[in-house]
């Protein structure tokens, strides 16, 4: 018998009763469709006329649970760090050429026509987080992608323009230090860590919040540039040196 | 309804379990760790839904009427977006292992290392 | 739409080739974004949204085309 042969033996009887485990303890827990957790039910019937934002998601994610966004938005950016540090030394030395990859000009008029519109919604999925479905983290991934798009259409050498370390790893380190700022302008003012200072604006606009929406903003350039490096060091390790071999 | 979406927050785990355990490629591993973890996503938001009621979103509906849990649906979206930062880094690791031992078989790896 | 997504699961990691495993995992992501909308999660839904159909088929395309390219140049 092969370790392999073992390996299925031995795990699909694990696998089955870590399975069962689980089940057993979810159902243990409140049936589907009737949880009452307190929690929620509070912050849906406060959340709207405390915060003045409307969607009450993005509220508990930068105000009520702020502290915990903050952690996530750290994580986040310890994960890019450990990427960077592993792909980085692969580097081709500066100074050599690189040549754009050859590509199909359907693709290539996809990416054309889509960077505009998805960038766009992008940035409207961030800027109308407090009150549609939408914000920082999930408009930042759309930027990401937009810019990723610039990549299909024009090539390795027009990305890299976007893509350069120098000009994202500020973005993404300022993004991380403002989100800290706002918490601590808080305690310079005498309040809690993260406490709202702006008031409230005027709920369904732009402006509700108050300093949610600078976390919000704070947390999709976060989020844009860290995918951006992300994706930079990917391709980069891919495609630069399949160009030096040939 | 109740049983069934337990049955399959469960199942979805252990399959990506499994898949990772009987796996031949560490980049294959990768995503079935990444399928063990969208379990999670299923089951925070099926613990959260509640029979009868709209998204936490009160744009265009009277404040009050009935919404699902919105902490939970927080807790999901960080977890998303997180957590594919969190597979990179992990493939990251894929390809340092295979520029040391020039394979992701972990088979191979293993027996490379006696 | 539990049992698909459920099905799709098992789908994604039986496969044991990771380009297939791509593909198959991006459709089991569109089902998740699906399942998300049901249980009237429209944030999560818009982030599972944009992972799975651009950043983990990215990133992990990357991820094979090196250990292919370099186990050829090897081998």
């Amino acid at each position: 018998m092969s370790r392999r042969d073992a390996r299925r033996v031995l795990g699909l009887p694990v696998c089955a009763a870590l399975a069962a485990v689980l089940a057993a303890g979810i159902l243990a827990g409140p049936r589907f469709g009737e949880f009452h957790g307190a929690y929620g039910r509070m912050l849906n019937a406060v959340a709207v006329p405390q915060r003045h934002a409307t969607n009450v998601v993005t509220s508990i994610v930068f105000d009520v649970r702020g502290v915990d966004t903050m952690g996530e938005e750290f994580i986040l950016f310890a994960a890019v760090v450990g990427v960077v540090l592993l792909l980085r030394d692969e580097r081709e030395p500066a100074g050599s050429t690189r040549a754009d990859d050859v590509r199909s000009d359907a693709i290539r008029m996809f990416g054309v026509v889509m960077v505009g519109p998805v960038l766009l919604v992008g940035l409207w999925l961030a800027a109308f987080g407090l009150v549609t479905p939408g914000g920082g983290f999930q408009g930042g991934i759309v930027i990401a992608a937009a810019i990723v798009l610039v990549y299909v259409s024009a090539g390795y050498r027009q990305w890299s323009r976007f893509g350069r370390e120098r000009l994202l790893d500020p973005f993404e380190g300022l993004a991380a230090a403002a989100y800290v700022a706002v918490g601590l302008a808080a305690l310079v003012a005498g309040e809690p860590f993260l406490r709202n200072l702006l008031g409230n604006g005027q709920t369904g606009t732009l402006v509700s919040g108050g300093s949610m929406s600078i976390l919000n903003w704070a947390v999709a350039i976060e989020v844009a540039a860290a995918n951006l490096v992300l994706y930079t060091e990917f391709l980069e390790s891919y495609v630069v040196p399949h160009i030096s071999e040939r | 309804m109740s049983i069934l979406a337990a049955l399959v927050v469960a199942w979805v785990f252990g399959v990506g379990v499994y898949g990772a355990i009987v796996s031949r490629n560490l980049i294959h591993l990768a995503i079935c760790l990444s399928v063990s973890q969208s379990a999670t996503y299923i089951l925070l938001l099926t613990v959260g839904y509640r029979h009868g009621a709209g998204a936490p979103i009160f744009k265009g509906v009277p404040l009050g009427s009935p919404a699902v849990d919105p902490v939970v649906q927080a807790l999901t979206l960080t977890d998303v977006v997180v957590g594919v930062t969190i597979t990179a880094l992990i493939l990251a690791l894929a390809l340092d292992v295979h520029r040391e031992s020039g394979s992701v078989d972990p088979d191979e790896i293993a027996e490379l290392q006696g | 739409m539990l049992l698909l997504v459920a099905a799709a699961a098992t789908a994604v990691a039986l496969t044991m080739d990771p380009l297939r495993q791509v593909v198959v995992s991006s459709v089991y992501g569109l089902l998740l974004v699906i399942l998300f909308v049901v249980l009237q999660a429209p944030d999560v839904a818009l982030s599972m949204l944009v992972v799975s159909s651009v950043a983990y088929p990215l990133i992990v395309l990357i991820a094979i085309s090196r250990t292919r390219r370099r186990r050829g140049g090897e081998g």
